[in-house]
């Protein structure tokens, strides 16, 4: 066998890698379709990147576009694996499938109160102010003068950022529509970071902490007690970094501050209360922090909370998942049943190894799991298939099927709508409206 | 003129493959790249070709000249990553 018909599923970074490492290799001609259930590809980089980070979405533009571009891929946006085609109708028409989901649930922070109206995880927020078609119609209650965020990673950074933002910045980015104008019009003026452990331990990059220096108007202030200069520890390079920009924010002197980030370290929620709404998050104090009353609990008054202790994979019907890590389970990135891998059957990306690292990371691991679709291709192992069903089925139910044309027409549209607001674009973000765009 | 990786850094790793002298860490095969959140380029050993400036997908790198000023502190950055660094630091 010389020739191999791969369908890859979902655009984000995964796919976008699993299709690059697809192209550069010389083993086989390759024909490929991916399929992606919104009208528009990029995943996270449209959906989840923040929109203040324009330089990380050129990836789109520098590299995944001239993937979609060439003769032997094909996009089938707004189609959507599992209920508009199933699991078996895909691997009965492709010689290897690669799922490239992601991870689309949450871990829980499994506290009384965790489900109450305002209480929300930070990848919805994340989803709504990026214009995410499932999330645009969310309604957070910006109107109390306080937001908590549990958990210290870049997610919750970004979200504190975009809480924080000055409208006028706010405005120049591609922010959904929905989202500026509920931002321009909160009132939160407080946003509260809840971390576990201490500041040395937090999750969050070094390039996003140095961002906080860089906001116009707003204070940080750090409560920690393992706050040192970096020369009297003996943490790592990464670490010293951090508490040498920790130590900056805490003397960084901001006149007439509009707004201010607290971060409490060594604090986690015990629960959140309410009745019919989130009105405050109680807390506990964890061993280290010293603090006056350590271990005692104490209680933050807000409306608003948000979850960023971490994305989870969801199961997928037809495959088999693994309930303790959240991902399809596999083995350097074969699906397995059991002890047995699924022929054929391959993940990559997040919902591979879990929610863990960065764009780039996503490189790596799809370069190990083509390598092993490539290996068994080569070994004979691959059952091949000639006929085009997806396809056809498609066009037969008359589905509207956004090709790569298509994406290319609501890009253009989203464009030219910024171009005349002095922003980078304007989202289409209702399924409707980008369907059209995408036919006109 | 060296040239130095940025805050827009998403360890796409291109840069790796394509530098001639191999001056850009931590590459794919390195233990570190499993926490590394970005490339860095030792100013040691760049030669200042700038290929790698055209195959960055997010235009992260820079001169260490042109670098925007809210990233101008990343021409040290790179710098410490190769000579602060200590064996403990391969490790975590």
């Amino acid at each position: 066998m010389t020739f191999l018909r791969v369908a890859v599923v979902g655009s984000g970074p995964a796919g976008m890698y699993a299709i690059q490492h697809l192209l550069e290799q010389s083993l086989f001609d390759v024909d490929i379709d991916l399929f992606e259930r919104l009208p528009t590809p990029w995943g996270l980089v449209r959906a989840g990147v923040a929109p203040d980070h324009p330089e990380k979405k050129l990836i789109a533009d520098r590299l995944f576009r001239f993937f979609l571009k060439r003769d032997n891929v094909r996009f089938f946006g707004n189609v959507e694996i599992g209920s508009d085609i199933s699991h078996d109708e895909l691997t009965a028409s492709y010689d290897a499938v690669v799922y490239a989901v992601g991870a689309s649930d949450d871990k829980p922070l499994a506290i009384p109160g965790e489900r109450l109206p305002g209480s929300f995880s930070a990848r919805e927020f994340v989803a709504w102010y990026n214009g995410h078609p499932d999330y645009r119609h969310l309604q957070f209650d910006l109107s109390g003068p306080r937001a908590v965020i549990v958990g210290t990673g870049n997610v919750a950074l970004d979200v504190a950022r975009m809480l924080t933002l000055p409208a006028p910045e706010l405005a120049r980015t591609d922010i959904a529509e929905h989202a500026l104008e509920a931002l321009q019009a909160s009132h939160v003026n407080e946003v509260i970071v809840l971390g576990r452990r201490g500041c040395q331990q937090a999750a969050f990059h070094n390039p996003e902490l140095e961002e906080l220096l860089h906001l116009d108007g707003v204070e940080v202030q750090i409560e920690a007690d393992d706050l040192l200069p970096p020369e009297r520890t003996d943490a790592d390079w990464d670490t010293r970094r951090k508490l040498a920009t920790l130590i900056r924010l805490q003397a960084r002197r901001v006149a007439a501050p509009a707004k201010r980030i607290v971060f409490k370290f060594h604090h986690s929620p015990v629960a959140l209360i309410g009745d019919t709404h989130v009105t405050g998050v109680q807390v506990q104090t964890h061993e280290g922090s010293g603090s006056p009353g350590s271990g005692s609990p104490g209680t933050i008054d807000c409306r608003l909370l948000l979850r960023a202790i971490g994305y989870r994979g969801s199961a997928l019907p037809g495959l088999p998942f693994d309930m303790q890590t959240g991902v399809i389970s596999n083995v350097a990135g074969r699906v397995m049943d059991g002890s047995v891998p699924r022929i054929g059957v391959y993940v990559t990306g997040w919902i591979r190894r879990g929610p863990r690292g960065v764009i780039g990371s996503n490189k790596q691991c799809a370069a190990e799991t083509v390598g092993c679709l490539l290996a068994d291709a080569q070994a004979g192992k691959l059952s091949h298939r000639t006929d085009d069903p997806v396809a056809q089925a498609l066009t037969a139910n008359q589905r509207p099927v956004v090709s790569f044309g298509g994406w290319q027409r609501i890009d253009r549209t989203e464009r030219q709508a910024g171009a005349a607001r002095g922003r980078p674009r304007i989202k289409q973000t209702d399924i409707g409206e980008l369907l059209a765009s995408a036919a006109r | 003129m060296t040239f130095v990786i940025a805050a827009p850094c998403v360890a796409d790793y291109s840069c790796v493959e394509v530098c001639p002298v191999n001056c850009i860490s931590p590459g794919p095969q390195d233990p570190e790249f499993q926490n590394a959140d970005q490339m860095y380029i030792d100013p040691r050993q760049c030669i200042g070709c700038g290929v790698c400036v055209e195959v960055c997908p997010v235009a992260a790198i820079y001169s260490a000249d042109s670098l925007p000023a809210k990233w101008r502190h990343y021409t040290e950055v790179n710098r410490s990553y190769f000579t602060q660094r200590t064996n403990a630091d391969d490790i975590s």
